[in-house]
């Protein structure tokens, strides 16, 4: 399957170069609140690549029948009954996780990532680039998530994806998990310090 | 030292653009106006201007902390000797201490000074003398016990996010030493506060040994104590306002002696250096919060008198050496009055309402850290629009 070089960077864009969090500086709220594991932080990207990107291809496919005054309570509705699936699906299939995720699964529909991409993009394109643009956006958002839960669960609790990996002789010697990763403020540093590398990696996102 | 000077001038050049070492120049000159004075004169016209420059300025800072540091270290060494139920007379004393202390002290500078050197090196600017204070204090605000590879991470952590990201000394919003606090204070809450922390204790302690600070008394209190409540040293007998003012009591190194803080306050106030308005107004800030807890009275806390809150903890300390410094409060004159005052309130606030919190002034300096370059933005307006009103145009 080949993708058309406008395509392919409506795709990738959102991983980097148009990244949804440490580029445009959306959805930070959820960012700080579901990532001190890295198991809730995958879980709520996949949950947001999945409404995001469906919802993209639903209001592309509506975007000529929707009459302009309506359209954000339309995209509402939309984004409300593809949360309220994806909310079932998580209670039914991971339990544990949903529990965690607590009200930010429900908390999607408010997602400035996922209005932003509705107004921006799906009322003006084809449902396909719509589509790419909802994984593309999805992934970028998923990919700090990632990063951030991966840091605040080394740091915070010495384990990755609730498996322990500091050794236990590193405690021996008196190494102490570090509280404040798992506290909201280290969450916003850790945003901040990826947008830092992102920035000087990619000198023409620096603001004069 | 002319043997020095000869040297320095001999190696000078390969330091220079475009000389062996040229990339090497900041630490150079770091190194050379640490040593010697800078060697800068004014290349046009005629400058004049005071000789204290922000090096002095840090040199009389430091000055005026070494008797809190060398009472902390005979503290230190006291604490110690009295768990272990020896007397072991003044001089042991203090260089057990001073053996306990320096080992603080030095992590704090060389990582501090590591990056402070590195980044100017990086950004190829001078390097300032900012950290001098800052790895002074650090020692000073931290419990003996605290881990060395902590005090090594939350100095680079305060460095790195709470100075050198906001562009260097001079500019943070934040005070580094009390950034490095607050790191600690949160990454590693069980290394920070409680009642194993603030003594390095014998391997055999004494019977009835206890090394909770003051604070944590008063913060564990029942209700039921209200009235026959006494603060007790650590083998168990009360202490007077005396003892407490006198500092041989368990705490952070550098704040249990208000006798000590009080040397350097003097130091301070007299060169000029810190503001007396704010100073003054952190003392009254919490000299009026705590009559007002006083007339409440309620519980333990509420029960404090002005003066035991002055004396405990890191009032004094706060109020002296942290509050007051240069960069991070309020720069304007009625700014000072305000930024003080509420500083005071809040620790007192902290110190009695929240009961996680024994010790409310580091909170309360970060706190209104924050609020300073709003105090000042209020200050001035207000003093543009009663210029404003007081002009007219006829």
């Amino acid at each position: 399957m080949g993708l058309s070089n406008k395509n392919k960077a409506i795709l990738l864009g959102p991983l980097s170069k148009n990244n949804p969090i440490v580029v445009q500086m959306l959805g930070i709220c959820s960012a700080l609140a579901v990532t001190s594991k890295l198991e809730p932080a995958i879980v709520m990207a996949i949950s947001v690549t999945v409404v995001v990107s469906f919802a993209n291809v639903i209001i592309s496919l509506l975007r000529n029948t929707i009459p302009n005054r309506i359209r954000i309570i339309v995209q509402l509705v939309v984004v409300a009954a593809l949360v309220t699936i994806v909310s079932e699906v998580l209670k039914a299939f991971a339990y544990d996780v949903n529990k965690q995720l607590s009200v930010f699964v429900g908390l999607i529909i408010t997602n400035c990532i996922l209005m932003g991409r509705l107004e921006a993009f799906a009322l003006g394109n084809g449902p396909w680039a719509s589509f790419l643009d909802g994984i593309g956006n999805g992934l970028g958002y998923g990919l700090i998530l990632a990063i951030i839960g991966f840091v605040r669960e080394l740091f915070g609790f010495g384990t990755l994806l609730g498996h322990q990996v500091v050794p236990d002789i590193f405690y021996k010697w008196g190494y102490v998990n570090n509280g404040l990763m798992i506290l909201p403020p280290m969450a916003l540093i850790i945003v901040a310090a990826v947008i830092w590398i992102h920035r000087s990696r990619n000198k023409e996102l620096q603001e004069k | 030292m002319k043997a020095l000077r000869k040297y320095i001038d001999k190696i000078k050049p390969k330091f220079e653009e475009g000389g062996r070492f040229g990339m090497f120049r900041s630490v150079f000159e770091g190194i050379e106006s640490f040593l010697f004075v800078p060697n800068h004169t004014s290349k046009a016209g005629v400058h004049i201007h005071d000789s204290m420059d922000s090096k002095r300025a840090m040199t009389v800072v430091i000055i005026a902390l070494l008797p809190a540091l060398l009472f902390g270290m005979y503290n230190t060494g006291y604490q110690h000797y009295v768990s272990a139920g020896v007397d072991a007379g003044f001089v042991s004393t203090f260089i057990y201490g001073m053996l306990a202390v320096l080992p603080v002290l030095i992590v704090s500078y060389v990582v501090g000074l590591g990056i402070e050197f590195t980044v100017a090196q990086w950004k190829k600017e001078e390097i300032q003398e900012g950290f001098l204070v800052s790895g002074i204090l650090i020692p000073l605000i931290v419990p003996i016990d605290t881990p060395l590879w902590m005090i090594a991470l939350a100095t680079a952590f305060a460095v790195i996010f709470a100075k050198e990201v906001f562009g260097g000394t001079g500019y943070n919003i934040f005070n580094v030493a009390l950034v490095t606090r607050a790191f600690l204070f949160f990454a590693y809450p069980g290394s920070m506060s409680g009642d194993s922390v603030f003594v390095r204790t014998a391997a055999q302690t004494v019977d009835g040994f206890s090394g909770a600070t003051p604070l944590g008394q008063i913060n564990m209190a029942p209700n039921e104590a209200i009235g026959s409540f006494q603060v007790v040293d650590t083998l168990g007998n009360p202490l007077s306002l005396w003892d407490m003012f006198f500092g041989l009591i368990p705490g952070s190194i550098g704040e249990t002696s208000t006798l000590a803080i009080l040397l350097g306050a003097v130091v301070l106030l007299y060169t000029g250096i810190a503001s007396w308005k704010t100073m003054g107004s952190v003392f009254a800030g919490g000299i009026v919060a705590s009559l007002l807890f006083n007339l409440a009275g309620t519980t333990v806390a509420m029960s404090v008198t002005p003066w035991e809150h002055i004396c405990l903890g890191g009032f004094a300390f706060g109020a002296v050496f942290m509050a007051t410094d240069p960069v991070t409060s309020s720069r304007t004159e009625t700014g000072k009055y305000i930024y003080g005052f509420l500083t005071g309130l809040l620790a007192i606030v902290i110190r009695v309402l929240n009961p996680g919190y024994p010790e409310g002034m580091m909170m309360a300096i970060l706190f209104m850290n924050i609020f300073a370059p709003l105090i000042d933005y209020y200050v001035v307006q207000s003093n543009i629009s009663r210029r404003l009103k007081r002009a007219r145009v006829k």
